[in-house]
């Protein structure tokens, strides 16, 4: 099948860098913030806004984790097991205002299973969603991002591919 | 993500090393989910687990239920002194009345060997043995070994003596399976009269000397004296066993150097293993418990996420 680009890897450190100057916008210094990445291919997304934030605010650092949501999914004896991945959450969740961070944001389900991961671990004052390419009209659940960096129209059989400098060698996004 | 090429648990010689690894790596995760503040995950919320207990047991059942809640499955128990099997029903009655309560897995202890393969045979749900009689105890292994490689690194090229009562454990038998496919060497320690008579043709060495063993070993394995399995005398006394096979404080510090102690209990202090001993820093056998409940989820997990088997 024919490959489309849909963010090149320019296209794409500037939609990142308008992400950070959005969650800014919000969230000021990040003091009572903590940012979230999803297992396994949101961490990516949030450890690169993670670092953009801090060279941006000029901080040492800012509250960030993994999250693994395996075995909160609703897919568990429906399909093939997943192998789980490791979450590192090492701070306390309760009273935070905290940014779930995925790549891909399809029918929703994921992101379901992670804000039930997350309240496993307290009570969060807010929990908001950061997407970087949002699939719309796809949604099994009622769940929209707040903060999204590319809207794409696709049709169920498609694929969306983000690549990652960090393990495949360039920064995109393709429709396949 | 591979999956157990088992649909049952029923022996630690049926798995294959992926098997195990893969046991080891998802009782990680959920090792990792134990020290949450809230240690529940909804993996098995439509999953229902019965734990059949026809022989007396505290720690495994406890740890069982413990970890079938943690994974949010519905669970029933049943121990047989409180049932009908006393009225004279069979086991395979006994289980299909129960199945058809609509369980999907069935953990069974049975004072026989070969209890959990039967009934393998003859009923529809996953069966997970939590021990029979003189022949296995699958999860035991599983957590022994898992601890070996959470204090030593790996498991791979260790030297493990198992040391006590041979011949009535089953806890030594899955042990020697499972530590011989991780690639470890393995020695059972005991009276010649408690180490069953072909043991050797297992691979594994056989001394009957406690300072040997001792010294040849980097983990110790001290199994407990099964004194109600004990239908002959297999030593003159318990006096002369606690002095020949008794692992006391003494004996441990003259050794060259630190080796780890485990015991998958209960223990008899003061007889195979004394109090300070047992309670020492080179002890593992409370990580052994703890490490017990993560490695049953992660059996649970694998046996239930099993689609179309």
């Amino acid at each position: 099948m024919q490959k489309r680009l849909l963010l090149n890897s320019t296209q794409f450190d500037i939609t990142i860098k308008r992400l950070c100057y959005q969650l800014i916008e919000v969230h000021d210094d990040f003091s009572n913030t903590a940012i979230i990445g999803l297992q396994p291919r949101g961490v990516f997304v949030a450890r690169r806004i993670v670092s953009s934030l801090c060279e941006i605010l000029n901080l040492p650092k800012i509250m960030h984790g993994d999250l693994d949501v395996t075995f909160y999914r609703d897919d568990f004896r429906r399909r093939e097991i997943i192998a789980p991945s490791e979450t590192r959450v090492d701070f306390i969740i309760e009273d935070k205002n905290v940014i779930l961070v995925d790549d891909v944001l399809f029918t929703g389900r994921t992101i379901r299973a992670g804000m039930d991961a997350l309240l496993d671990f307290g009570r969060p004052r807010k929990v908001e969603l950061l997407t970087l390419v949002d699939r719309r009209y796809s949604r099994h659940l009622p769940i929209e991002p707040d903060y999204i960096g590319i809207s794409v129209d696709t049709i169920t059989s498609e694929k969306v591919t983000v690549k990652w400098k960090e393990v495949d060698g360039e920064d995109g996004v393709w429709l396949v | 993500m591979p999956s157990l090429s088992v649909k049952h648990l029923l022996g630690i010689k049926d798995l294959s090393v992926e098997d195990i690894e893969l046991v080891f790596s998802t009782a990680d995760n959920f090792k990792d989910v134990l020290n949450r503040p809230i240690k529940k995950v909804p993996s098995l919320r439509d999953v229902t687990i019965a734990n059949l207990f026809f022989e007396n047991s505290t720690r495994t059942r406890l740890s069982f239920e413990l970890a079938e809640r943690r994974l949010s499955a519905d669970v029933i128990n049943f121990a047989a002194s409180s049932s009908s099997v006393s009225k004279g029903e069979t086991l395979i009655d006994t289980v299909n009345n129960i199945l058809a309560m609509k369980v999907d897995i069935v953990v069974m202890r049975h004072p026989h060997a070969g209890a959990a393969q039967f009934l393998s045979k003859h009923v529809s749900a996953s069966i997970v043995n939590a021990g029979d009689g003189a022949h296995e105890h699958p999860t035991q292994a599983l957590l022994d070994a898992f601890s070996i490689r959470e204090k030593l690194g790996e498991v791979k090229g260790k030297k493990i003596a198992i040391i006590g009562d041979i011949l009535h454990s089953r806890v030594a038998l899955s042990n020697i399976f499972c530590l011989q496919k991780l690639g470890a060497e393995v020695m059972v320690c005991g009276p010649t009269t408690l180490l069953p008579k072909y043991i050797a043709s297992l691979g594994v060495q056989v001394e009957t000397n406690l300072r040997k063993a001792l010294e040849w070993c980097d983990v110790a394995n001290m199994l407990r004296i099964q004194l109600e399995r004990q239908d002959i005398r297999y030593f003159p006394s318990l006096r002369e066993y606690i002095q020949l096979f008794g692992l006391n404080k003494e004996i441990l510090d003259s050794l060259s150097k630190r080796i780890t102690i485990m015991h998958p209990g209960p223990i008899n202090r003061g007889v195979e293993i004394t109090s300070e001993v047992a309670d020492s820093a080179q002890s593992i056998i409370l990580n052994q418990v703890e490490n017990g409940v993560a490695i049953r989820m992660a059996v649970l997990y694998l046996l239930a996420g099993q689609v179309g088997k």
